[in-house]
């Protein structure tokens, strides 16, 4: 038999679907111009003709979207990471106690003081791909469920960080180490980071497997994906991150403190999720979740330009990160409504 | 040029291919904690032919099949690929000799386009290494073109109908170049003008020399696209035969190990006065103007193709999504039914149709899942449950039933699909209902079990409960039901009596 005459299934014409970045954007573009009005009609001021004001915003968001950068590859990979703000923590400590000056005689380590600005950087990092490694480890040899494995790795993180000084901060950094969060630098290495994660999930074997491993675990495997290994890599990824973010905060203060970076997890997981990253997996890009940085920043600096008390502020992010969550969901019932 | 050695070497090939078949399977045996799921069982599998795997559940078609797909490991035997001896260590492993898997719950990437899904792991690569996703589609492309698929490559899988997307994993098997092509159950949830479409790929691919292993269990579809197979019963390997050597029955006999010679018992009992009454039941834009009566003691099958809306129907009138218009009328008075729980109060029960999904607690044990319903009505008192009065009721229902488990402690996930039925319909049976509404009651469940439970709805009926039936099988809506409305699309299409309902008129009511 060489013809089909029986009728094949077909598929119409695929409509070009609205890329959902589209979305977020509009959104982005509605919050802000609702700022604007309101910055008029309160303020009797501009919101978005104030470029100190954003550009403010952009470094305030920018060491967090570093984190949220690898928090997205683990979310699409239908992970959790909780670690991260902890990774922050220990990393700054780290690598903070290995970039001290000799000019300051109570140096953490008085033998170790002037080391070239690699040393800190590359202790900082490995503490953060090992911690990462750590959380993937667990979660795919031992089947944690990634909310207890890094819950686990979020308070011992943070309890190291505590312990290596007993709780003292550590300051006086050398020049070059200094260096590295002066200015708009943060914003800077967060476009790279951006750029070469976006390229990386969407061009290369590594992003097909992270996005294949979250839409289906099973079908993954069969498909000959080595699922544990690759788990392992995301995790240990976004680890590396989370420390580089940790050595940018340590830079920019000066000074690393046991407490830095507390609850930065949350805020990267917010900034990925408002940014169209499904909790289910499977599905978000790099550029959604620069927006959804974008958009609570806005929205953070936009509740200080309009004077709304801090504690507003919280309790609004919280809203804001819940009503994110049920447009996904409300997305995801509807597509299957339609299919 | 071909070297003698050469030539003498594809000569053995050629040889040892036609002693064994393309696949050969010698002596498997499997164990599992506690069973013998496989015992020295063969398969033998020529090329360019369609081989159907048959047996009741738990004669051990699956586990063979994930022996050959390389899931499971056997603990003896052997494989013999074109007369090579193999061991398949994974499910890649498999892949890669040329074996391929249609697996029965689609294993594919949802939000993954098409060409993403069939290429994972060998992506084409650009010269900077990069993923070249325009010339993956043109592969994928290339690769429809010569399966004669329509499908766009670019299209996301979470968009595709099942239908497409068990093309897509056809199409992946065969850009692996599978010899071997494992389809397990692969029209259960398609609809007839898709099985045709399906038959038309098979028969293209047996026609390119593929071997393609087919378990199935529908009669029908194995006289249709079937040359040979071979039955298993309680892991053992029954015989082996051309289809077109045998009949319907000597099938049956083959799995059973006895004759069924009724295979839907309907005794004829009285029928009594009206129970149960839907006046134009409307879900806009889902059914429309459904109307209809049952009876007390009367079977009353609802008939349809897929897309039909039966279903829908049928949870319309429990309550589960309520119709926006139209009325019921139990017992000649108008009722609300505005939830599951308003429906058991008017005595009615509804096994819905997808047992894993929408039945069972998997992961709880059966007495667990039998006294669900019952505790939501009564057997409480001040929050706790009366367990012994309760164990005692789902012990006595799961007798009756002839549940097969070892106990009533026993998960779920465990039991047979037809064990798994039983239980599900102990549970309704349990809250004494008036009207039982049953959604495709026997899908996917051996024969011997499939007979039992006709058994048992034409007892109930017998006793006076009103039942009304969704089936897709038609013989089963013949055999069973004393009247059939048909629908299509959202609508009724006609009613038939038990004395003049026939399949074609069915189809045709269902198909205009």
């Amino acid at each position: 038999m060489n013809t089909i005459t029986q009728p094949v299934p077909q598929l119409q014409q695929t409509r070009r679907r609205v890329p959902p970045e589209l979305t977020i954007l509009l959104v982005l573009v509605g919050i802000s111009l609702t700022f604007e009005i309101l910055g008029w009609i309160l303020q009797g001021q501009s919101f978005l003709g104030n470029t100190q004001r954003l550009s403010i915003m952009i470094l305030q968001v920018s060491v967090i979207g570093i984190i949220a950068i690898g928090v997205t590859q683990v979310i699409i990979s239908d992970g959790i990471d909780l670690s991260s703000g902890s990774i922050v923590g220990a990393t700054a400590m780290i690598a903070m106690s290995l970039a001290q000056v000799g000019t300051f005689e109570r140096a953490l380590y008085p033998g170790l003081t002037d080391l070239p600005v690699i040393v800190p950087v590359l202790a900082g990092l490995l503490v953060g791909v090992v911690c990462g490694a750590i959380n993937g480890l667990l979660i795919a040899y031992s089947r944690i469920p990634p909310f207890i494995a890094t819950l686990g790795m979020m308070v011992t993180a943070r309890g190291f960080a505590k312990w290596y000084t007993k709780g003292q901060p550590i300051s006086f950094p050398t020049d070059s180490f200094a260096a590295i969060g002066k200015g708009l630098a943060p914003v800077l290495i967060f476009l790279i980071v951006a750029a070469i994660m976006h390229v990386v999930l969407r061009y290369t074997r590594y992003g097909k497997f992270t996005y294949a491993i979250g839409a289906n675990k099973q079908a993954a495997r069969v498909s000959g994906i080595d699922v544990e290994r690759h788990t392992v890599k995301v995790y240990a990824v976004a680890g590396l991150l989370s420390a580089l973010a940790g050595i940018v905060v340590a830079s920019r203060g000066l000074t690393a403190q046991a407490g830095m970076g507390t609850s930065y997890e949350l805020d990267a997981i917010a900034m990925a999720v408002i940014g169209g990253v499904s909790l289910s997996g499977g599905r978000g890009s790099i550029l959604g979740t620069m927006i959804g940085m974008v958009i609570f920043g806005v929205i953070i600096s936009g509740f200080t330009f309009l004077r709304l008390d801090a504690y507003y502020q919280e309790m609004l992010k919280g809203i804001i990160i819940v009503a994110a969550v049920v447009a996904d969901v409300y997305r995801q019932r509807k597509r299957v409504k339609t299919a | 040029m071909v070297s003698p050695r050469t030539a003498e070497a594809i000569k053995h090939v050629i040889e040892e291919t036609e002693r064994h078949g393309l696949l050969a399977i010698e002596g498997i045996r499997k164990e599992f904690p506690g069973v013998v799921a496989l015992d020295n069982v063969q398969l033998r599998v020529r090329r360019g032919t369609v081989h159907a795997l048959m047996g009741e559940n738990g004669a051990g078609k699956s586990t063979l099949m994930k022996i050959i797909a390389g899931i499971y490991q056997p603990d003896a035997g052997e494989i013999r690929l074109r007369g090579e001896l193999v061991t398949l260590k994974s499910p890649l492993d498999a892949l890669e000799q040329g074996i391929a898997m249609i697996h029965q719950e689609l294993a594919l990437m949802n939000w993954m386009t098409v060409a993403e899904n069939i290429w994972i792991r060998r992506e084409p690569k650009n010269r900077f290494g990069l993923i070249d996703h325009g010339r993956m589609a043109e592969m994928t492309a290339d690769l429809f073109a010569r399966l004669r698929i329509k499908l766009d490559p670019r299209a996301q899988v979470s968009e595709l109908t099942v239908a497409q997307k068990q093309m897509v994993e056809i199409a992946r098997a065969v850009s692996y170049d599978s010899s071997i092509l494992i389809m397990d159950e692969p029209t259960s949830a398609l609809t007839d003008r898709e099985v045709e479409g399906l038959f038309s790929i098979i028969r293209d691919l047996r026609e390119r020399g593929i071997g393609i292993v087919y378990i199935t269990h529908k009669m029908n579809e194995l006289f249709e696209i079937a040359d040979e197979f071979t039955v298993f019963r309680d892991g053992k390997y029954v015989g082996s035969h051309l289809s077109t050597d045998v009949n319907r029955d000597d099938i049956i006999r083959m799995m059973v190990g006895r004759d069924i010679t009724d295979m839907f018992p309907k005794i004829e009992c009285p029928i009594g006065e009206v129970i149960l009454e839907v006046r134009n039941l409307t879900i806009p834009g889902v059914f429309h103007d459904i109307s209809f009566s049952l009876r007390r003691g009367e079977i009353l099958g609802l008939a349809g193709l897929v897309g039909s809306k039966r279903s829908n129907v049928a949870e319309a009138i429990f309550g589960v999504t309520p119709a926006t218009s139209g009325e019921i009328l139990v017992n000649g008075t108008a009722v609300t039914i505005g939830s599951p729980s308003a429906a058991m109060a008017q005595g009615f029960a509804f096994l819905t149709e997808d047992r894993k999904e929408t039945g069972c607690f998997l992961s709880l044990n059966c007495l667990e899942n039998i006294q669900s319903a019952l505790i939501t009505r009564s057997h409480v008192k001040g929050g706790f449950v009366d367990q012994s009065t309760v164990t005692k009721l789902a012990e006595d229902m799961a007798r009756q039933l002839r549940v097969k488990t070892p106990n009533l402690y026993e998960t779920v996930e465990n039991l047979s699909g037809g064990n798994q039925q039983k239980l599900l319909i102990a549970r309704w049976l349990l809250t004494k209902p008036r009207i039982l509404i049953l959604d495709e009651p026997t899908r996917g469940i051996d024969v011997g079990a499939k007979s039992e439970i006709h058994r048992l709805i034409t007892g109930l009926a017998a006793e006076g409960v009103a039942v009304l039936m969704i089936s897709s099988e038609l013989p089963e809506v013949l055999g069973m039901s004393d009247r059939i409305v048909v629908m299509h699309e959202g609508r009724v299409s006609g009613v038939l009596d038990r004395a003049d309902a026939t399949q074609v008129k069915i189809m045709d009511l269902a198909a205009r």
